[in-house]
């Protein structure tokens, strides 16, 4: 039995998995870094679980190779892997306690009785659920039943940790709990952790970096941080965070790019990638709602004028649902001093670099 | 303040007769089997213990039902462990293949009893196994099987297959999985299945009365030609006795199963 192992590389390489016709996941790499969390991001039917079952060797690679490690893993049966898989609907063995539950692994690869039972407890002192022994599953609520489910399977100190949307099936304050709980764990343990899951909040409070997938590849991998202000496609942009979409036809100017939206020219950073579409992305936070006729203030030269729609009070901010003259809509999150009533007109402006450029590839926000 | 409910009265002489109609056969042979005169008659007169004496030591009659009880045995055991099987494989496959292999074991449920009799005779007579214990052992398990594949693919209907994937995870291998895991969760199932082997086994006539000899009986088989021969109370003394021996069963699995289900 090793202590403590440091958690170990991932190494995807050109994986494809195909299902008859459909292609399930198209030529996906990525490198996951030894003690790191990473998240799978993405929208149902994008691949992510289908990596995750690649990983744990559930399914079969139709191309590409995994490593994990060292060693190549491709061809190595599920069970001899080595590596801890948390479910969404628990798995836990409903006719052994929570203790034999968590001394499966350890029974598994021979580890004696008394060294056994000392894992065990410690196991599930981290998961603070050491007085649930010699209960079983059916009697524990669902936030119990998924901490039996960690603490099973990081007993035996796997190098990966993957975790399949643990927290699905829990309501949302329990969420935060565990979520907390999942970090420090992750701290603790220092193995590499691969978190499935379709929610972006819980892959930006979790993660060290963002794998976000769509459509059975990956469209970007990054810190939450860069994923958020430098999104890299508009399907990015628009599934972490809030955004708004503004679209026009664009033209070159200097440096920038300029797109004409609702009867106002609007800058951009950055070229556009080819002829296509092109769209501006803009953060809730980066728009400021002004009186009409107040004109570019402090580097916010983009301006643009709406009718409000909605006006919401959040305590520490105020939220404006914008509608511009084009019947795009903008949300804009703004200090509570200013109010402007529903159906007042008002200027938007902002400052070029706080919003990004996008080739506009279809994709909606759809959450 | 309850009123007097006509419709009420009705269903439940309704209930009340067709209980009396459903026990009554089995209720009639009780008296009988304590009759003093080696006749069938109902009701019986006067009262002796001759007959179960007759049954315990008249060897024709024990013999009969060691065979019974042994032959049906082994159909439990045999019947258990290859509808199990069955019923795994059958879940796995799912679609059309599945549910084709699944009709055609349950055929013998479904041809009548003297159809199967006459072509298992037919190539029993060959195969010179009329009147042997591999013959009735590969009768009956033939019978008993849908019923294990019926009982075993319910309970794996409600299995979650997703804990041996939990199994694989955590490093069992398919076979550990299957003695840790599957095999547990499905074991009411297995038993049920065994249950329904040993009694198919036990009562079966049909198959039997064609591949009997007269060395190796099975008790219904003795119980039917007894009852050609002559009237012997005997017949009731035995079927008194199976119907104890089956209520207490079916009383303990009722008491135990609700019990380990409050649990």
């Amino acid at each position: 039995m090793t202590l403590a192992t440091k958690g170990a590389a991932i190494d995807i390489a050109g994986v494809s998995k195909f299902y008859g016709n459909f292609t399930a996941l198209d030529d996906v790499s990525l490198r996951v870094e030894p003690g790191e969390f990473m998240s799978f991001l993405g929208p149902s039917g994008s691949g992510k679980t289908t990596t995750l079952n690649l990983i744990a060797g559930f399914t079969d690679l139709s191309a590409g190779e995994i490593r994990l490690g060292d060693r190549s893993i491709g061809n190595v049966p599920a069970h001899k892997r080595n590596i801890g898989v948390v479910f969404q609907h628990y798995a836990l063995f409903p006719h052994m306690t929570v203790a034999a539950n968590v001394a499966y692994p350890l029974k598994q690869r021979g580890v004696p009785k008394a060294e056994r039972a000392r894992a065990v407890e410690q196991s599930l002192q981290k998961v603070q659920l050491e007085k649930f022994a010699h209960r079983y599953p059916s009697e524990l609520s669902g936030g119990q039943q998924q901490r039996v489910a960690l603490a099973r399977a990081m007993v035996f100190n796997p190098s990966l940790l993957l975790m399949d949307e643990p927290l699905g099936a829990l309501d949302k304050k329990l969420r935060e709990v565990l979520q907390l709980e999942i970090k420090r764990i992750h701290r603790e343990l220092g193995s590499t952790f691969v978190y499935v899951t379709h929610d972006q909040e819980e892959a930006l409070v979790l993660s060290d970096r963002i794998a976000v997938f769509n459509k059975g590849r990956i469209e970007q991998v990054g810190t939450g941080h860069e994923l958020y202000t430098a999104p890299r496609t508009l399907f990015v942009g628009q599934f972490i965070g809030e955004s708004s979409v503004l679209r026009g036809a664009h033209r070159v100017a200097g440096d920038e790019t300029a797109l004409t939206v609702a009867g106002a020219t609007l800058t951009a950073p950055g070229a556009a990638k080819g002829d296509g579409p092109h769209v501006i992305l803009l953060r809730p936070e980066a728009v400021t709602v002004q009186a009409p006729g107040t004109g570019p203030q402090d580097g916010r030269s983009n301006i643009v004028s709406g009718i409000v729609r909605e006006m919401l009070y959040l305590g520490s901010a105020m939220k404006y649902e914008v509608t511009l003259a084009d019947g795009s809509h903008v949300t804009a999150r703004t200090p509570t001093q200013s109010a402007f009533p529903i159906g007042s007109t008002v200027e938007l402006a902002w400052n070029p670099k706080d919003s990004a450029l996008l080739a506009d590839d279809g994709s909606t926000a759809a959450l | 303040m309850k009123r007097f409910n006509p419709g009420k009265l009705i269903l439940g002489l309704t209930c009340l007769l067709i209980a009396i109609w459903l026990v009554a056969p089995t209720l009639v042979v009780i008296p009988m089997s304590f009759a003093e005169k080696k006749s069938l008659a109902f009701p019986p007169t006067g009262f002796s213990l001759q007959w179960y004496q007759n049954f315990f030591t008249n060897p024709q009659w024990f013999d009969s039902l060691i065979v019974s009880a042994k032959v049906a045995a082994m159909v439990a055991v045999v019947a258990t462990v290859i509808g199990t099987m069955a019923a795994i494989g059958i879940e796995r496959l799912k679609g059309r293949t599945g549910g084709l292999i699944r009709a055609v074991l349950i055929t013998p449920m479904i041809v009548p009893g003297v159809v199967l009799a006459v072509g298992i005779y037919a190539v029993y007579l060959d195969a010179q196994l009329v009147g042997t214990w591999t013959g009735y052992v590969f009768a009956h398990t033939l019978l008993a099987i849908p019923f294990v594949v019926i009982a075993v693919g319910a309970n794996l209907a409600v299995f979650d297959a997703r804990l041996e994937t939990a199994a694989a995870s955590l490093g069992a291998s398919r076979l550990t999985t299957f003695f840790s895991v599957t095999l547990p969760l499905i074991l009411p199932g297995i038993l049920s299945g065994a249950l329904f082997a040993f009694v198919t086994s036990f009562d079966e006539v049909i198959v039997s009365l064609f591949i009997t000899s007269p060395q190796l009986k099975t008790l219904p088989v003795q119980i039917f030609s007894s009852m050609t021969r002559d009237a012997d109370p005997t017949v009731a003394a035995v079927g008194s006795l199976i119907f104890m021996a089956t209520s207490v069963i079916i009383g303990l699995g009722l008491i135990f199963g609700t019990r380990r289900r409050g649990a």
